[in-house]
């Protein structure tokens, strides 16, 4: 199938699929899915500013589904999101004129690459070597539809540190049982805003496992809460991106119809899984992600 | 249980079917009505085209979302 407006010749099959693998791990792992969806979209010969542009698009409408369906289990903190995405825009903003950057001086895809790899693989290690040294010291707190929002983490000296930090003002969280300095929060949240912007999609493969190690914010809260600032940050990455001719949202539109039901299914699930384990089971996700790209750059496969 | 599972599955499965149907026609439907005039306003007016592009976005989430979830309801009442 054409699509015009990036002159691409892509499956619309394969879009669907794509789209619908991406929302059941969006909607379980609180992800825009980008560390898939970007090379998903480049290895059918999207350029890297189609494709990062395209799926911020896409991850507007998945997340929009995920967050309704996490709204109605009480996985949301509004107050954490709204904070989250004044942050997450201005690093969002950020990481897109570097982008715009490297586009002029013509080594974008390479940079990227490179980036995305290194990232993807930090956090996988980090997470590996925390999750598992969470379960093997407890045993994880059952969860159910009614489940407890509590959470543990082998990393929870180093997350209590942090919130004792007096850097006023303070911020008071009651549904997530938190209070934290708000400029730890915006910290948190530009971090995030810069990899969305300079990698593509809602950078949840940063903020999910910032927002449970940093802010200490319980798993399953993390992930709805991290879903709807990625409604605010990914829509305004996507006009950001739109205005420089990087989204084609027929393509976006496509992917969506597989994610609208992927996400659904996938943020139901999150209701049967312990915090520890949803963040194991999150380890291989970026590890695909690195794997993809080093593929495409070692094929030279649309580079 | 296993009984509540399976009758579970196939709904959902039934539903995938139906909800399959109806966004080969909704493909036809955005790309043939929708294609060209996107593309010329991303070609001409770029500040519109992001706007719309969100717009669509998020509305086709809302309406794909309410679609599944009357398709589930309404093959779960039927198959108990």
């Amino acid at each position: 199938m054409f699509f015009p407006i990036s002159g691409a010749h892509i499956s619309p099959i394969y879009l669907v699929i794509v789209g619908f693998v991406i929302g059941i791990l969006g909607g379980f792992f609180g992800v825009g899915g980008s560390f898939i969806a970007g090379p998903a979209l480049r290895v059918v010969g999207l350029d890297w500013n189609f494709a990062v542009g395209t799926d911020l698009a896409h991850i507007v409408g998945k997340s929009v589904v995920a967050v309704r369906q996490h709204r109605a289990f009480g996985n949301v903190d509004l107050r954490l999101g709204f904070i989250m995405a004044i942050g997450t825009i201005a690093g969002a903003e950020i990481g897109a004129q570097l982008i715009q950057m490297l586009k002029r001086a013509g080594n974008v895809n390479l940079v990227v690459s490179i980036v995305s790899i290194a990232v993807y693989v930090s956090i996988s290690t980090f997470m590996i070597w925390e999750s598992r040294k969470t379960l093997a010291a407890k045993k994880p707190m059952p969860t159910t539809a009614k489940g407890t929002k509590k959470d543990h983490s082998a990393f929870m000296h180093v997350t209590r540190a942090i919130q004792r930090l007096q850097l006023p003002p303070m911020i008071a969280l009651p549904t997530s049982g938190v209070t934290i300095s708000l400029w730890i929060i915006l910290l948190v949240a530009f971090v995030g805003g810069l990899f969305s912007g300079f990698l593509g999609g809602g950078a949840g493969y940063i903020r999910m496992p910032s927002m449970v190690y940093v802010l200490g914010i319980p798993t399953h809260l993390a992930v709805g809460t991290d879903l709807f600032e990625i409604i605010i940050s990914a829509s305004y990455g996507t006009f950001s991106h739109a205005i420089k001719g990087n989204v084609d949202i027929l393509i976006a539109l496509v992917m969506h119809t597989g994610a609208a039901i992927g996400a659904q299914i996938g943020a139901i699930s999150t209701q049967y899984f312990a915090g520890p384990k949803i963040r194991l089971a999150f380890v291989p996700l970026p590890l695909i992600g690195a794997a993809i790209v080093i593929y495409t750059l070692m094929t030279g496969h649309k580079m | 249980m296993k009984k509540e599972t399976a009758k579970t599955l196939r709904a959902f499965l039934i539903e995938l079917a139906i909800y399959a149907v109806l966004v080969v026609g909704y493909f036809f439907l955005v790309l043939h009505f929708l294609g060209e005039g996107l593309q010329r306003l991303e070609q001409n007016h770029r500040y519109s085209y992001a706007a719309l592009a969100i717009v669509l976005m998020i509305g086709q989430a809302v309406l794909l979302q309410n679609v599944t979830t009357f398709l589930l309801r309404l093959i779960r009442g039927r198959t108990e």
